[in-house]
C-alpha cells in the first residue's frame, strides 16, 4: 500500500511563506485562498514565549470527516491517501468546510483577481470555472504526483513527482513521500525525531506530521 | 473564507443565517407534524398543522437550497446516504414531505369525495409524522458531524436540537389552538413536559461545552441564556401552569405557544451563526531550536 504523508520540521521554520506563493503559483488560487500557508504562533506564556512557524492546509486524513459528511462523493480518498475533490460532483453546501478541524477547505463565490475588476493575463489564463461555487483545497498536487509516478519518478525524491511546496521550501521544512515505505525521507525522518500530528484528539488520523525534537532514544538504539 | 494565520479560533462564515433557518424550520415543521398526528384521535383537524408543517420544512429546505454554491447540482445530495446525514436528510424529506403534503390534502376533503374513495388521514400522518421524526434526527447528527466547529460536535447538542423540535411543534399547536378550536387534553402536559426537557437539555449542553470549547462561543452562547430560559422556559411553563387551572385556556396558551417557538429559534439561530467558532490551532509542545538546555524552553516544554 501507499499512503503519501507530508513532514514539516517545525524547528526549521522561518515563516517565509515561500511554500504559500509556491502553492498559489502552481494552483492558481485566487486572492484568499491559501491552500499551504503558515501559521504564526505564540507558543507558552509570559515570559517564556516563543513564536513559532506552523505550515498547514489539508491534512489528507486517512479518516476524513470531510468525506463522510460529503452528501453527493465529490470528497473521496484515493488508494494512496491523497483526498481529493471531484468539482463536477460538488454543490458546494460547505458540510465538509465544517467538518474539517483544519480549516483546509474555500469556497469562493465569483472570479477573484489580484488587481482589481480585470485579471492579469496569467490569471485569464488559468482562469477554472469548475472550481467557483464549490469546495476547495489542496491536493498535494496530485496531478504533479500522478504524472511524475507515470514517468516512474518517486514523490518526495524527484522534483518533478513532488507537490510545489515541497520542492520551493527554502529551508528544507518540507518533506512529502510514502509512509509505508520505510525508505522514503518521510519514513526515516519519522523514525528520527519526535513528532506530533494537529488534533489527533478528532481521530480523523491525519497524513500531515510536525517534527519537533531530535528523538534522543532513537540515537541510542542505533 | 479568508485565510487567518494567528491560529485563533475564528466564526466560521460557511453556513449562514439561511442553514440556522433550516434547522429552525426543519425542527419546527417536523415537530408540529409529530403532535398534530398525536392530536387526530382527539378529533383535532389535521389540516391546518399539516400545511404549516410542510410549508416550514419547504421553507428551510429552500433556504439550504439558496445557500449551496451549484444549486441546479442539487440532485447529486442524495449520492452518499451511507455516511453523509445530508444525503440521509434530504432521502427522508422526499416521502415526508410527500405524505404530510397528501394527508393535508386529504383531511380537507377538497373536491367532496365519497367517503369511501377518502384516503385515510390517520396512517399518513402518523406515516409522516414517523419520517418526521427522522428527518429531525438527521438534522441533529449533520451538526454533530462538524467536527470542525467544537459547538456542533459536542453530542449532547443533538439532544437539543430534537427536544427543541418536539417543543416548538408543541408551540404551533397551542398557537394554532387560536384558530382551530379547544386543545386535546394532553396538550398542556405535554407541552409542559417538553419545556422541562428543553431547559434541562440546553443547561446541560452549555455544561459540556464549557471546557471544550472557544471562550467566544460560551461567551456567545451565555448572552442568549439567560433570556431564552426566561422568556422561552420560565415564562411559557408560568402561563402553561395558569391555563392548566384556567376553565378556558385560550389566550395563555397561545402566548405560552408563541414563547415555546421564538425562543427555539433563537436558541437554534445562536448555535449556528453565533457559536460556531472554529478549534482553531495550538501545537502542544515547543520545537527545540539550537540549544536545548535555554532556560525558557525548558519552561515551556515543561
Amino acid at each position: 500500500m501507499t499512503r503519501y504523508v507530508m513532514v514539516a520540521d517545525l524547528r526549521r521554520c522561518i515563516g517565509c511563506q515561500t511554500c504559500t506563493a509556491a502553492c498559489k503559483q502552481a494552483n492558481a488560487t485566487p486572492p484568499g485562498v491559501q491552500w499551504r500557508r503558515v501559521l504564526d504562533l505564540e507558543v507558552g506564556e509570559y515570559p517564556a514565549v516563543r513564536r513559532v512557524f506552523v505550515p498547514t492546509g489539508c491534512q489528507h486524513c486517512s479518516d476524513p470527516p470531510c468525506e463522510w459528511v460529503c452528501p453527493t462523493t465529490a470528497t473521496r480518498r484515493r488508494p494512496d491517501g491523497i483526498v481529493e475533490i471531484l468539482y463536477d460532483l460538488c454543490i458546494g453546501c460547505s458540510a465538509c468546510a465544517v467538518a474539517c478541524p483544519y480549516e483546509a477547505r474555500y469556497k469562493v463565490e465569483k472570479q477573484i483577481f489580484a488587481f482589481g475588476d480585470e485579471p492579469t493575463a496569467d490569471e485569464k489564463l488559468r482562469a477554472d470555472d469548475s472550481r467557483i461555487r464549490v469546495a476547495t483545497k489542496c491536493t498535494f498536487c496530485a496531478d504533479i504526483v500522478d504524472a511524475g509516478v507515470a514517468r516512474g519518478l518517486t514523490p518526495g525524491e524527484h522534483p518533478e513527482a513532488t507537490p510545489a511546496c515541497v520542492n520551493l521550501c527554502i529551508s528544507g521544512v518540507l518533506a512529502f513521500g510514502d509512509i509505508d515505505n520505510p525508505q522514503t525521507i518521510v519514513s526515516k525522518l519519522l523514525r528520527e525525531n519526535k513528532h506530533f500530528r494537529m488534533h489527533e484528539e478528532q481521530g480523523t488520523n491525519p497524513g500531515f506530521y510536525y517534527l519537533w525534537d531530535q528523538d534522543l532514544c532513537h540515537d541510542r538504539d542505533t | 473564507m479568508t485565510a487567518t494565520l494567528d491560529g485563533t479560533p475564528r466564526l466560521q462564515r460557511n453556513w449562514d443565517s439561511r442553514a440556522a433557518w433550516n434547522f429552525i424550520g426543519g425542527g419546527a415543521g417536523t415537530g408540529l407534524l409529530l403532535v398534530a398526528a398525536a392530536a387526530l384521535p382527539s378529533g383535532w383537524p389535521y389540516f391546518f398543522a399539516g400545511a404549516l408543517g410542510f410549508a416550514l420544512i419547504g421553507f428551510g429546505l429552500s433556504m439550504v437550497w439558496l445557500e449551496i454554491g451549484r444549486p441546479f447540482r442539487a440532485l447529486n445530495v442524495f449520492l452518499h446516504p451511507q455516511t453523509s446525514w445530508m444525503s440521509r436528510e434530504a432521502l427522508f424529506a422526499l416521502p415526508l414531505l410527500t405524505l404530510a403534503g397528501i394527508a393535508t390534502l386529504a383531511d380537507q376533503n377538497f373536491v367532496s369525495l365519497p367517503l369511501q374513495m377518502r384516503l385515510p388521514v390517520t396512517p399518513l400522518a402518523s406515516a409522516a409524522a414517523a419520517l418526521g421524526l427522522a428527518f429531525l434526527y438527521c438534522q441533529a447528527r449533520i451538526l454533530r458531524a462538524s467536527h470542525g466547529v467544537p459547538a456542533w460536535r459536542e453530542p449532547s447538542l443533538q439532544w437539543v436540537i430534537i427536544v427543541t423540535g418536539i417543543t416548538e411543534g408543541l408551540g404551533l399547536l397551542l398557537f394554532l389552538s387560536f384558530f382551530v378550536g379547544p386543545l386535546p387534553a394532553w396538550a398542556i402536559p405535554t407541552s409542559l413536559a417538553s419545556l422541562i426537557a428543553r431547559a434541562g437539555v440546553w443547561e446541560y449542553y452549555r455544561h459540556r461545552l464549557n471546557p471544550r470549547v472557544p471562550v467566544l462561543a460560551i461567551a456567545a452562547l451565555s448572552r442568549i441564556s439567560l433570556p431564552v430560559n426566561l422568556l422561552g422556559h420560565a415564562l411559557p411553563a408560568m402561563l402553561l401552569l395558569v391555563s392548566l387551572v384556567a376553565p378556558r385556556p385560550g389566550a395563555t396558551a397561545v402566548v405560552a405557544g408563541i414563547a415555546m417557538v421564538a425562543a427555539g429559534a433563537w436558541l437554534k439561530f445562536a448555535v449556528v451563526t453565533r457559536a460556531a467558532f472554529t478549534q482553531g490551532f495550538s501545537i502542544p509542545v515547543l520545537p527545540m531550536r539550537g540549544q536545548p538546555s535555554t532556560a525558557a524552553a525548558a519552561e515551556v516544554r515543561q
